[in-house]
C-alpha cells in the first residue's frame, strides 16, 4: 500500500513540470557570469586567428612553460596519489597506532596554503628552488585533495569485499590491487582532478620556488609588460590544460560502479595487523606530518618569535586581517546567494537544463585564478570601467572562483529535503514564500553554512586573483603576506601568515564539526 | 599442473569434511563461543540456527579464517587450519563464501565475478564460467553485465558461482537468503540448493530462519549462548527437540504438565505415549499442533473452539479444555470447525518430554 503511494507521488522529483521562469532566469545569469573567463579567452584566441597566434606561442619560452607545466602536473598527482592513498589506508584499515591524532593531523596540510609552506621551506634552504622542491612542496601541499576522497570511500567500504578476496586465494597484496584500489578508483581520479587543477593554478608557491609555470608566467607577463595579448594567449593554453584533465578524468572514470549493491550497513572492518612494520609506519606518518605541517608551522614560529625583520605594527596587522574577513563574508554571501538558484533547479527539476547550468559553474571554477582575474581586468577595463579598481570585481571574481564549493554543499543539503514537504506545507496553508523561509530555509542552513565556510577558507588564502583585482591600496593578508615575503622580509610576512590561518580557524572548526556529523549519520 | 595434482592429492587423502571441536572466542571481557564441537560429514549441508548474537556468525567467521580462535582446532578435509599450531590464513584454506548481501565485487562483470578466484591463466577461459552460470540457472547472456544491472536473487546466485569456482573443499554460507524478498528467497533457495547438490561440496549454512534450515539442510545444529545445543537431522530436531527452547525456535508448541508413569504422559488431553525413556513423576509434555487432530470419535477429549486463525492451506484452531487449559491445533483447511463448536479431540504420534522443573 505505502510503496503504491510513494510509486505515486516519487515522479514529481524529477518531473517535466515547467522550469519556474524566475528561477531559471537567475540561474541563467549566474551561469552566464561564471563563463565570462572561459568565454572571454576562447573569443580572443579565436579572434586572434591562427597565425598570430602561432607567432605568440610557438616560442623556446612557451616550450620551456610547457615542459615545467606538464612534468609539475604528471610528477605532482602521481606523488598525492601515492602519498594521500598510502596513508589514507595505513590510518582507516591498518592496526597504526594513534588513529584520532594520525585522522586529524592528515587533513591539516590543507589549512597551510601553498605559497605559506614554500615561504617556509625557501626562507630556510634554497635547495628546495627548482622541479624537485615543487613537487615536493606542492605534493605536501595538496596530498590531503586524495587523502580525504579515498579515506571517505575506505571508511564507507564493506570488508567483506576484501575477505571474500581472501577466501578466493588472494593474499592481502593482490587483495589491495584486485578489490580494494579499483573501488577506490573514482574517488582516487576525483582527488587527483583537484591535485592537478591546484597544481595548474599555483602561482605563489611556484613563484617561490622559482619553478616557471604558465601561471607565472601569465603573472610576470601582466605585471611586467601588461600585455594582455601574449598573456591571454598562454592563458588559452592553460585553459586547455584544464579542460583536458577534467576530460581524461571523465574518461578514466569508466562505466563501472562502485557504490555498495543492496543495502544493509556495512561492518567495521578488522584492520591489517601490521605487527613488525609498526614502528616504520608510524615514521612514514610521522615524517609526512613533520614535512607538510611541522616545517612550515616551526619555522613559522621562528619567524615571529626570533626574526631580525619583525615589526609588529598592530594597527596594520588589525586593519588588514578586518578587510580579508570583509572580503571572505562577502565572498561567502554572494557566492552562497549566487548558488541557489542553480543548486535548486538541479535538485528539483532534474534534466538536460539543469545539468547544463550546473556543470558550467563547476567549468569556471576549476579555471585557474589568474585567468579568471585576467578576464576580469580586460573586460572590465575595456566595457564597465565603473567597476574596474573596485572590491565588486574583486569579489565577484571570488564568486566565479568558488561556486561549485557553495553549489555542492547546497545541492547535497537541498537533495536532503522532499518536495512532498513543500506540498505538506501548501496543504496547510503555507504561501510559496512561506514555504521557503519555514520549511525549505531551515532545513537547508546547514549546508549554506557548510558552503559558505569553505567559500570564506578559499577567499581569506587566495592570492593570485586578489593581486591582480584588489583595488590600489587595499591590502589582504594573502597580498601583504606575498608583497613582504616576496622581498624577503620574512620575519614580517610571518603575522600576517599567522592571522590567516587565526581567522581561518573558526571556519575550519566548523567543516571539520560537520563532517563528523555526517560521519555519525553514516 | 601442480596445483590440482596437489588437490586431487588432498581429496584421496580425507574426504572427511568439516571438524571443529573445543573452540572458544571472547571479544573482550564477553564470551562469543563457549566450547562449540561441530562436524559436518564431507558432501553434506548442516545448517546452524539460532537468533542473532547466539554466535553463529562469529563461529563462520573462525572457520573461514577471518578471525582466530582462542581455543580450540578447525579442521577442514583433514588440514588443521585453526589451533595451538597456528591459524592458516583465509587465502590458503580453500573455502568458499557467500555473504547476507552476495558482495559482488562492483567493478567486474558477472564473468569477471566468477573467474575471481581462478588461478591467471584459467580466468581468460570462458568454459568455467558458462559452466557455472549453467549450474546457478543463469543463461550465458548475463557473463558480460555488472552487478547493480542484476536483480537480488540473481546477485546472490552469482556470489555462489563465484564461490564455488575454484572448487573450494567445503562452502560457507553466511545468511545468503536474507536480504531477499519472500518470492524470490524462495525461488533463489531452490536454486542454491539445486546448484548444490549438483556440486555436492561439504556446506555449513548459518541462518535465523529455521524453516530455511530444515528444508535445505542434511543436519541441523541449534546455536544458543554460545554453545551448540543441539545437532540432528530436520526430522529428528522437529519431532525430538532436547527442550522447549529448541522445541520452540524450530516451530509451534503445545506445552502441558503431565505426569509420567511407565512410557505414558498423562496431561489434560488423556495419556500420550512418550518418544524417548523419561524419568518417572511430573514433567512437562511437548507436543506440536498439527499432532492435535480434531476428529477425535466419542473417546476423544471434548474441547471448545475459541478462535480460528484462516491461513488457506491450514488454520491454527484456539481451543479451551475444561476452564484454565488452553492449547492450539493445526488443521487442514478444508475441514475448519465453526467457532464455538465442541469438538473432540485426539493425538497422533509420540510426544516429547521436559522432566525437572517445567
Amino acid at each position: 500500500m505505502s510503496t503504491g503511494v510513494a510509486a505515486a507521488i516519487r515522479p514529481r522529483v524529477g518531473s517535466r513540470r515547467a522550469y519556474p521562469p524566475v528561477r531559471l532566469a537567475a540561474a541563467v545569469v549566474v551561469a552566464a557570469l561564471t563563463l565570462i573567463p572561459l568565454g572571454y579567452v576562447l573569443v580572443f584566441v579565436i579572434a586572434e586567428g591562427p597565425a598570430q597566434a602561432a607567432e605568440l606561442l610557438l616560442r623556446p619560452r612557451v616550450g620551456e612553460l610547457l615542459r615545467n607545466t606538464s612534468a609539475l602536473v604528471a610528477a605532482g598527482c602521481a606523488a598525492s596519489a601515492v602519498v594521500g592513498t598510502g596513508a589514507a589506508w595505513l590510518v582507516e584499515r591498518t592496526s597504526l597506532p594513534g588513529r584520532p591524532v594520525w585522522t586529524a593531523l592528515m587533513a591539516a596540510p590543507l589549512a597551510v596554503p601553498a605559497f605559506v609552506n614554500s615561504y617556509g621551506w625557501v626562507s630556510v634552504t634554497a635547495a628546495v628552488e627548482g622541479f624537485a622542491g615543487a613537487v615536493l612542496i606542492t605534493t605536501l601541499s595538496y596530498y590531503p585533495l586524495v587523502y580525504l576522497p579515498v579515506t571517505a570511500v575506505l571508511r564507507g567500504m564493506d570488508p567483506a569485499f576484501e575477505e571474500l578476496s581472501r577466501t578466493l586465494g588472494n593474499g592481502p597484496w593482490r587483495t589491495f590491487f584486485r578489490v580494494v584500489l579499483p573501488q577506490l578508483r573514482p574517488a582516487l581520479l576525483g582527488g587527483v582532478l583537484l591535485v592537478g587543477l591546484h597544481l595548474l593554478a599555483e602561482f605563489g608557491a611556484l613563484q617561490a620556488l622559482r619553478f616557471p609555470t604558465f601561471t607565472t608566467a601569465i603573472y610576470d607577463q601582466f605585471e611586467s609588460t601588461f600585455n594582455g595579448a601574449a598573456a591571454t594567449m598562454l592563458a588559452g593554453v592553460l585553459v586547455l590544460g584544464c579542460l583536458l584533465l577534467l576530460v581524461g578524468e571523465l574518461r578514466l572514470a569508466g562505466r563501472a560502479r562502485v557504490s555498495r549493491v543492496g543495502g544493509g550497513a556495512a561492518r567495521t572492518a578488522v584492520p591489517h595487523r601490521l605487527g613488525a612494520l609498526t614502528p616504520f609506519a608510524l615514521l612514514a606518518m610521522a615524517a609526512l606530518a613533520g614535512l607538510a605541517l611541522g616545517v612550515p608551522l616551526v619555522i613559522l614560529g621562528r619567524w615571529l618569535v626570533v626574526g631580525s625583520s619583525t615589526a609588529f605594527p598592530i594597527g596594520q596587522i588589525t586593519e588588514i586581517t578586518l578587510t580579508s574577513i570583509g572580503f571572505g563574508l562577502a565572498g561567502a554571501a554572494l557566492t552562497c546567494v549566487l548558488a541557489v538558484p542553480g543548486a535548486w533547479l538541479s535538485v528539483r527539476h532534474r534534466g538536460w537544463v539543469s545539468r547544463v547550468l550546473e556543470r558550467s559553474t563547476y567549468i569556471a571554477g576549476s579555471l585557474p585564478g589568474i585567468v579568471v582575474a585576467l578576464a576580469f581586468v580586460t573586460l572590465a577595463v575595456g566595457y564597465l570601467p565603473v567597476v574596474y579598481q573596485t572590491s565588486i570585481l574583486l569579489v565577484a571574481a571570488y564568486a566565479v572562483l568558488f561556486m561549485p564549493r557553495a553549489m555542492v554543499s547546497l545541492r547535497a543539503a537541498l537533495a536532503q529535503v522532499p518536495p512532498e514537504l513543500d506540498d505538506s506545507a501548501r496543504a496547510l496553508g503555507a504561501r510559496p514564500s512561506g514555504v521557503l523561509w519555514r520549511v525549505t530555509l531551515p532545513l537547508v542552513l546547514r549546508g549554506l553554512g557548510t558552503g559558505a565556510a569553505l567559500v570564506f577558507l578559499a577567499v581569506v588564502t587566495e592570492l593570485t586573483a586578489t593581486l591582480l583585482l584588489a583595488p590600489t591600496g587595499t591590502a589582504t593578508l594573502a597580498t601583504e603576506f606575498w608583497s613582504n615575503s616576496s622581498s624577503l622580509a620574512y620575519g614580517a610576512a610571518a603575522p600576517y601568515a599567522l592571522m590567516m590561518i587565526v581567522i581561518s580557524a573558526p571556519a575550519a572548526w566548523l567543516l571539520t564539526r560537520e563532517s563528523r556529523r555526517e560521519m555519525g549519520r553514516a | 599442473m601442480t596445483q590440482t595434482s596437489e588437490r586431487t592429492q588432498q581429496q584421496a587423502v580425507a574426504t572427511d569434511g568439516l571438524r571443529v571441536t573445543g573452540v572458544r572466542k571472547s571479544y573482550g571481557p564477553v564470551p562469543v563461543l563457549r566450547d562449540v564441537d561441530l562436524a559436518v560429514p564431507a558432501g553434506a549441508l548442516t545448517a546452524v540456527v539460532g537468533r542473532s548474537g547466539c554466535g553463529k556468525t562469529t563461529l563462520l567467521r573462525l572457520i573461514a579464517g577471518f578471525d582466530r580462535p582462542d581455543a580450540g582446532t578447525v579442521t577442514i578435509d583433514g588440514r588443521p587450519v585453526a589451533g595451538p599450531a597456528g591459524v592458516l590464513s583465509p587465502e590458503a584454506r580453500r573455502i568458499g563464501y557467500v555473504t547476507q548481501e552476495g558482495n559482488l565485487f562492483p567493478h567486474l562483470t558477472v564473468a569477471a565475478n566468477i573467474a575471481f578466484g581462478l588461478p591467471r591463466r584459467a580466468r581468460r577461459a570462458r568454459g568455467r564460467v558458462l559452466e557455472l552460470l549453467e549450474l546457478i540457472g543463469l543463461d550465458a547472456g548475463h557473463a558480460k553485465r555488472y552487478p547493480h544491472e542484476l536483480s537480488g536473487g540473481q546477485q546472490q546466485r552469482v556470489a555462489l558461482a563465484r564461490a564455488l569456482a575454484p572448487e573450494p573443499g567445503i562452502l560457507l554460507l553466511d545468511e545468503p537468503f536474507s536480504s531477499l524478498d519472500v518470492e524470490l528467497r524462495e525461488s533463489t533457495r531452490r536454486a542454491v540448493a539445486d546448484a548444490l547438490a549438483a556440486a555436492g561440496t561439504t556446506t555449513v549454512l548459518v541462518t535465523h530462519d529455521q524453516t530455511e534450515a530444515l528444508s535445505l539442510a542434511t543436519r541441523v545444529a541449534v546455536m544458543r549462548d554460545g554453545r551448540i545445543v543441539q545437532e540432528a537431522s530436520p526430522a529428528e530436531l522437529y519431532r525430538h527437540p532436547v527442550d522447549r527452547g529448541v522445541a520452540a525456535f524450530v516451530g509451534d508448541v503445545v506445552v502441558l504438565p503431565a505426569t509420567v508413569c511407565g512410557g505414558v504422559a498423562q496431561c489434560a488431553l488423556g495419556g500420550l505415549p512418550v518418544a524417548a525413556p523419561a524419568a518417572e513423576g511430573p514433567a512437562t509434555v511437548l507436543l506440536r499442533p498439527e499432532q492435535i487432530a480434531l476428529d477425535g470419535g466419542d473417546d476423544g477429549v471434548p474441547a471448545h473452539v475459541v478462535d480460528v486463525e484462516y491461513y488457506g492451506h491450514d488454520a491454527v484452531v484456539r481451543l479451551t479444555l475444561g476452564a484454565a487449559c488452553q492449547v492450539t491445533a493445526r488443521c487442514p483447511g478444508y475441514a475448519l470447525p465453526a467457532v464455538g463448536a465442541q469438538v473432540r479431540l485426539a493425538v497422533r504420534g509420540e510426544v516429547g518430554v521436559e522432566t525437572g522443573l517445567g
